[in-house]
């Protein structure tokens, strides 16, 4: 049973959950049992829970703080709002499924070439200085977001660099965002790009590719000795984060009127850790939970809001100081211990219990 | 040219407020060998003492700026005992997720207290300045004063970590822990002695930072912070000049790259600087090698 466990059910579980939860919501709306704030949080909870799962990539099975994903979701946000706005006035094209879905693809190329842009100096520093040059990285993007105008003119998309006179439509204009986003995203898809993300991710994680990653986490230096390309697979690790970032990027984009870069602050990149960290670093499920939960719970508590970000604050270093704590730590492994013993004795009865039958 | 000499001297200024505030990251960083990011927000903290020390309980400058020395540097000891402490075994992850939470933390009390609108901060600097160039170009007190206080600052840190027995052993203890300690050092107290320090020198950073911007908002520590990070490692980190340098350094590239390049792109330049600075020379301007052993 724990072998196979193991094997199935540990794979099959984060997939459960993510359908379980779109099907109770799917029923919840053709009820009419759902509140409308709740109905409105449903796309961004799906963005975010692929923004949890893909920091957890990086940060739980990588081992290296990223500060800077919310970069990350804003190159995917922009450039899918720039391609979906061009498709529909520039190219004339109408359906907006097909749009969402190009739209989310070029997000996520379009996040994984800055992944690899951004990863190619970052994966070379370790520990603190690679957490602050990501912070670094993220800042960078937003300030350069800050100064780009887009606008479509005549089939044509033309690019300003700190230069508002762009004539057409504009798509996106400066310090204000992307302005006048069709507002494509859906929950269906938004649940597909979830179990797309999941999909990558496990099977990244179970397979020969993973298993070298998370070696690299436990020991960089051991895994180099034994013959570990080291920066290649901190590579894969980063930009296929970086990928699923972009992709929930665009989703989070268009569902939105308009948004501004000032959106994917630093504060939305700490959010995102705080999901991974509550719901247990390099743990997926907890992942999706925790970030479902705590997009929901602030809404709903919105006369606790400004004690929000306190509870997180306060949460993070709780949660760090207990999972840290030695004794703690040894108090959970003496049960272990004790259960693994009461498993192998109960198996030595039945075993002489059984040879006693037999004789 | 006035104009160019203008820069230099906010260039200046500013570079020795990150100077002040890079001291402290450098030594903390030296000896705990963790990332304080809640250092920038020790000074919003102190900045916010002094006003109210002085807008609300009447005290004289001098007496509010005393006020926040002491009081950003008990907070120094206490975040370092209650964060800090039980960590020193764990991974550098855990330890710098749990200094963002204290920078949150902080934040965000601070916000639940003095409200997110932002203060208007009245120099705590009597000096009026003085005019150079036929008045044409007008040096402020502030000017003066947090420059002079930065050399004084990495003087004295100087002459105390290389000549007092107390300086040397927090030397020692970033050096080698387990050695330092096999020769009589109280461990411990040596690095709760540097969050004390670096914690103090916040405070001063944090009267200075606002002075000479007059606006103080619970956010206003994390930016500089960040960039005084950044200056720690520009001159090479746990090297006093160093910090000094790289503080002053980055201070003018951030106020010219404001002026000539793009208002917008100026955070973005420091950065850009930070990452440069990490591929090129990732032990700074005035910091050892050292070589990673197996």
């Amino acid at each position: 049973m724990s072998k196979k466990w193991k094997k199935y059910g540990s794979y099959a579980l984060p997939f459960a959950l993510v359908i379980v939860g779109f099907i109770v919501s799917e029923i919840l709306i053709a009820g009419g049992n759902m509140s409308r704030s709740l109905k409105g949080q449903l796309i961004p909870i799906c963005a975010y829970i692929v923004m949890a799962l893909s920091l957890n990539l990086v940060v739980g099975f990588s081992g290296e703080l990223s500060l800077g994903h919310a970069g990350f979701m804003s190159v995917g946000a922009f450039s899918g709002a720039i391609v979906s706005g061009w498709l529909l006035n520039g190219a004339g094209m109408e359906n907006e499924t097909l749009r969402l879905i190009i739209a989310l693809v070029t997000g996520g190329v379009f996040a994984g070439i800055t992944g690899v842009l951004i990863g190619i100096p970052v994966l070379r520093l370790r520990g603190d200085y690679l957490a602050i040059v990501t912070l670094a990285f993220g800042e960078i993007i937003r300030n350069v977001l800050n100064c780009l105008y887009f606008s479509v003119n005549d089939r044509k998309l033309l690019v300003g660099f700190n230069n508002a006179n762009l004539p057409g439509t504009i798509l996106v204009n400066g310090p204000q965002g992307a302005v006048k986003v069709a507002k494509i995203a859906t929950f269906e898809v938004g649940f597909a790009l979830v179990l797309f993300t999941l999909l990558v991710i496990m099977n990244l994680v179970r397979s020969r590719s993973g298993r070298a990653i998370m070696a690299i986490r436990d020991n960089r230096i051991a895994a180099e000795a034994s013959g570990l390309n080291v920066t290649k697979y901190k590579m894969m690790a980063f930009v296929t984060s970086a990928v699923l970032a972009g992709m929930a990027g665009a989703l989070y984009g268009l569902s939105f009127s308009t948004f501004a870069a000032a959106k994917f602050k630093f504060d939305t990149s700490i959010n995102i850790l705080v999901f991974v960290v509550l719901g247990g670093i390099g743990n997926i499920p907890g992942s999706i939970i925790a970030a479902a939960v705590l997009t929901i719970l602030p809404e709903q508590l919105r006369a606790f809001s400004d004690y929000r970000m306190l509870a997180y604050a306060v949460v993070l270093i709780l949660m760090m100081l207990i999972t840290n704590n030695a004794k703690l730590k040894g108090f959970v492994m003496t049960i272990r211990e004790n259960r693994k013993k009461n498993k192998v004795s109960a198996a030595v009865t039945a075993a002489q219990t059984k040879g006693g039958e037999q004789a | 040219m006035i104009s160019f000499l203008s820069h230099l001297v906010n260039g200046l200024s500013l570079g020795s407020v990150y100077a002040i505030i890079a001291l402290g990251y450098s030594m903390v960083y030296g000896i705990a060998k963790m990332l304080n990011f809640a250092h920038g927000d020790v000074i919003m903290v102190g900045a916010y003492i002094s006003f109210c020390a002085s807008q609300y309980w009447g005290l004289s400058p001098l007496v509010s700026v005393l006020c926040a020395m002491v009081v950003c540097t008990v907070l120094g000891i206490i975040i370092e005992r209650l964060a800090y402490k039980p960590l020193r075994q764990a991974g550098s992850l855990a330890v710098l997720i749990t200094a963002i939470g204290v920078s949150y933390l902080l934040q965000n009390l601070a916000l639940l207290i003095w409200g997110a609108n932002p203060k208007v901060f009245s120099s705590v600097i009597g000096f009026e300045g003085f005019t150079v160039f036929d008045g044409q170009l007008k040096i402020t007190g502030e000017v003066v004063v947090t420059v002079i206080t930065c050399v004084a600052v990495m003087l004295l840190l100087t002459w105390f970590t290389g000549k007092t027995r107390t300086g040397r052993a927090i030397r020692a203890v970033s050096e080698d822990k387990g050695a330092a300690q096999l020769m009589g050092i109280n461990v411990n107290f040596s690095i709760s002695l540097t969050f004390a320090i670096g914690s103090f020198l916040a405070a001063i950073a944090g009267v200075l930072l606002c002075s000479s911007y007059n606006t103080l908002m619970p956010t206003t520590g994390s930016m500089p912070g960040i960039k005084a990070f950044t200056a720690a490692v520009f001159g090479g980190i746990g090297s006093i000049p160093g910090a000094m340098l790289g503080g002053i350094l980055l201070g003018l590239i951030e106020i010219f790259g404001r002026a000539y390049i793009s208002t917008e792109l100026a955070d973005a330049i420091v950065f850009a600087v930070l990452i440069i600075i990490l591929l090129v020379k990732p032990s700074g301007l005035l910091g050892k090698n050292v070589q990673e052993k197996v």
